[in-house]
């Protein structure tokens, strides 16, 4: 959805113009500074032509910093100045509406509901979905639950904090990967030669203390897929828990909600408002408690965000309990792909801990060669047991 | 200089350019901007700046980036062993501690790296910075100095201005995420896989002997092949091999001899799964349509 906008007719000048045209890009979510706008106008001075082409590729070079970013423009482009856009009206200001749950929290420090009832994303009540899961029907179900489910239901301010302690401490088990680049240190397997000539200066050139280089240890990157489909909503609120709790305790920490769709909510879920953050969440998750295509989800996953975000020092978390509607090789091909890239894979599933499990599922036993560790996890206090398992890993 | 004659230039030395890659290196030239470019491995990122510096005939300086770069290996290092030396025959001599620290940490002890060799150039180089979402976030933080002052300061010296402002180009395919302020400082530029009619100019810039009908039937091989599910795309340099390839085995036409077009495939298809995935009925059924 790209937002309108064209050059006002009383603009004076190209000066205005490009600055107009710049508000516009930003408008539109490229992030462009003051610096850019006359950097802009720079390059238009240094073409020699004015055809709009030769304009378009210019500005294109300035503005645009992403791929992303290099798609939308034609059409950003052709909207301002091609005369495709409307002229946006100042009017009075609308004020800020009121008692939509989207933005702020709707809730006290007790979780329980401030606003008054009956807002778009109203929580089920309690004869609907929400509770008729969880009756042992372990069957994948193909459509997109249309109904919308609102995730604050579901977690309690309470169990963020309790998570953030839990994830805290899985990140500090998962703390060791030695580093490339070496920092001075007392014991080390290199010299530093900078430092100790330093030093021997003081010591009238005999280098008397030798300071060494080592690696020193680096964090890993905590890459979190939730599965949010129907047949996991028992197990939600833990994993959603966990979720918010991991992306508030971690900085480095992504996270990503999946059932028929893959939802990247790293961003949403940084709110300093925890309440406020889930309830952003559960706008995106749109469709949550339907239908789960796990090897699709994870196919988009390991072919977009995976060459940007995971690296050799990742660990990719999978929380899910492997009911696929689709092809299993497509999951197997998916976690390949994934494990190429250097990363670790954990796969956390909540039916492991069943008496009598055996992932025989298809999509979950083409599924296994590929994983470093697949675990049970029912609860906070599963997750929090896994900390030994982690550090070995 | 317009953009035009730009583009017309960097043809004759052999390197087609899509209309939007000449105009972001001519505003990179003419506004002394860094230019990032991003694409796919193979779409001939690299060669942008080889040709830049044939072109206008002064030096290409390649910084090539890895996982650990740092600043010692970038931009400039102390000459240590040379440092010692000095202090040891300075103490025989009986020179002053001051005088011997004054000399040691003068430029003559100073090992440039290729950041600091690129500015310190009296006629402005190509610089390039390949492949720069290999090295760390730390190093992007010491490239932002350079890109933006063209400056690099030493501690122990002061700051070093450059004597000319070097052409900058970095080159990223996506390995990581780049930091908004360094895309913020440089101009950018999308590069995609050629168009047909592109290829082909570059193929017959670069193989003028070979057979016409042979190089469009390359082409469209190639072209073809692009749209089948590989996990690594053939790229231009490859697409060269294989027209060597292809040559160098004696064909004429790419239906003539499906065992030779199949080991030609060698120079196209770079990993396992995907030379397994293109059977001589596939290559055939693509070369047939490419025909």
């Amino acid at each position: 959805m790209s937002r309108v906008t064209k050059f006002a007719a009383r603009d004076s000048g190209p000066a205005a113009r490009v600055a107009g045209f710049a508000a516009h890009l930003r408008a539109n979510g490229l992030r462009l500074g003051s610096a850019e706008t006359a950097l802009a106008m720079d390059a238009l001075a240094a073409m020699d032509s004015f055809a709009p082409d030769d304009c378009r590729r210019a500005l294109r070079a300035v503005c645009v910093g992403c791929r992303d970013e290099d798609e939308q423009f034609d059409a950003l482009f052709d909207a301002y100045w091609m005369d495709m856009g409307r002229v946006r009206t100042r009017v009075i200001p609308v004020p800020p509406q009121r008692g939509s749950d989207d933005v702020h929290s709707s809730r006290d420090a007790e979780g329980e509901a401030s606003g008054g009832a009956g807002s778009a994303t109203a929580p089920d009540g309690g004869d609907g979905e929400a509770d008729s899961d969880g009756e042992g029907k372990l069957i994948a179900t193909e459509v997109r639950n249309l109904s919308r489910r609102d995730l604050r239901d579901l977690v309690r301010p309470e169990e963020i904090a309790e998570a953030e302690r839990v994830a805290r401490r899985l990140g500090a088990a998962l703390r060791d990967r030695r580093s490339r680049r070496r920092i001075a240190a007392r014991k080390g397997d290199r010299l530093h030669f900078r430092k100790t000539i330093r030093r021997s200066l003081a010591s009238g050139g005999e280098p008397l203390h030798l300071v060494k280089r080592r690696r020193p240890d680096r964090t890993r990157k905590i890459v979190a897929l939730c599965d949010v489909s129907g047949s996991m909503s028992v197990y939600a609120q833990v994993f959603l828990a966990f979720v918010a709790g991991l992306m508030r305790a971690d900085p480095l920490a992504d996270a990503y909600l999946f059932h028929t769709r893959l939802v990247r909510i790293t961003e949403t879920l940084r709110d300093k408002d925890a309440m406020r953050a889930i309830g952003r969440m559960s706008l995106m998750a749109d469709g949550f408690g339907g239908g789960s295509k796990i090897g699709f989800c994870l196919d988009r996953f390991a072919s977009t965000y995976a060459r940007r975000f995971v690296d050799g020092r990742s660990v990719v978390m999978i929380l899910s309990d492997g009911y696929d509607t689709g092809a299993p090789d497509q999951m197997r091909d998916a976690l390949g792909t994934l494990r190429k890239r250097g990363c670790k894979i954990i796969w956390l599933n909540p039916l492991k801990g069943w008496k009598d499990y055996e992932p025989v599922t298809a999509g979950m036993s083409a599924a296994l060669p590929h994983l470093d560790l697949f675990q049970s996890a029912n609860t906070l206090d599963d997750l929090a047991a896994l900390e030994a398992e982690l550090t070995r890993l | 200089m317009t953009w035009r004659d730009l583009q017309t230039q960097m043809a004759k030395t052999g390197y087609v350019a899509s209309d939007d890659l000449s105009v972001a290196l001519h505003l990179a030239i003419s506004l002394g901007r860094p230019l990032l470019l991003e694409g796919a491995a193979g779409v001939g990122k690299t060669e942008v700046a080889r040709t830049l510096a044939e072109l206008r005939s002064t030096e290409l300086v390649r910084l090539q980036c890895y996982e650990g770069l740092d600043a010692a290996q970038a931009i400039y290092e102390w000459n240590y062993q040379r440092q010692l030396l000095a202090i040891r025959a300075a103490a025989e001599d009986g020179e002053t501690g001051a005088a011997v620290e004054n000399r040691i940490f003068s430029r003559e002890y100073l090992l440039e790296r290729p950041l600091l060799a690129a500015i310190t150039k009296d006629t402005p180089p190509v610089l390039l910075i390949d492949e720069v979402d290999r090295a760390d976030e730390e190093f992007e933080a010491y490239l932002l100095e350079i890109l933006s002052d063209f400056q690099i300061t030493v501690p122990e010296i002061g700051t070093i201005e450059a004597k000319s402002r070097p052409i900058v180009i970095l080159t990223c395919n996506g390995t990581r995420d780049l930091s908004d302020a360094l895309r913020r400082r440089c101009l950018y530029t999308y590069v995609e896989y050629p168009d047909a009619a592109t290829e082909l100019a570059i193929l017959n810039a670069r193989k003028p002997g070979l057979n016409q009908r042979l190089a469009q039937q390359i082409i469209g091989f190639v072209q073809k092949l692009r749209e089948e599910e590989l996990e690594k795309v053939p790229g231009i340099a490859e697409t060269l091999d294989f027209a060597a390839a292809l040559s160098g085995l004696g064909l004429s036409d790419l239906s003539e001899d499906p065992a030779a077009l199949q080991h030609a495939l060698v120079a196209l298809l770079k990993t396992q799964s995907d030379q397994a995935s293109i059977t001589t009925e596939i290559a055939q059924r693509i070369a047939g349509k490419a025909a």
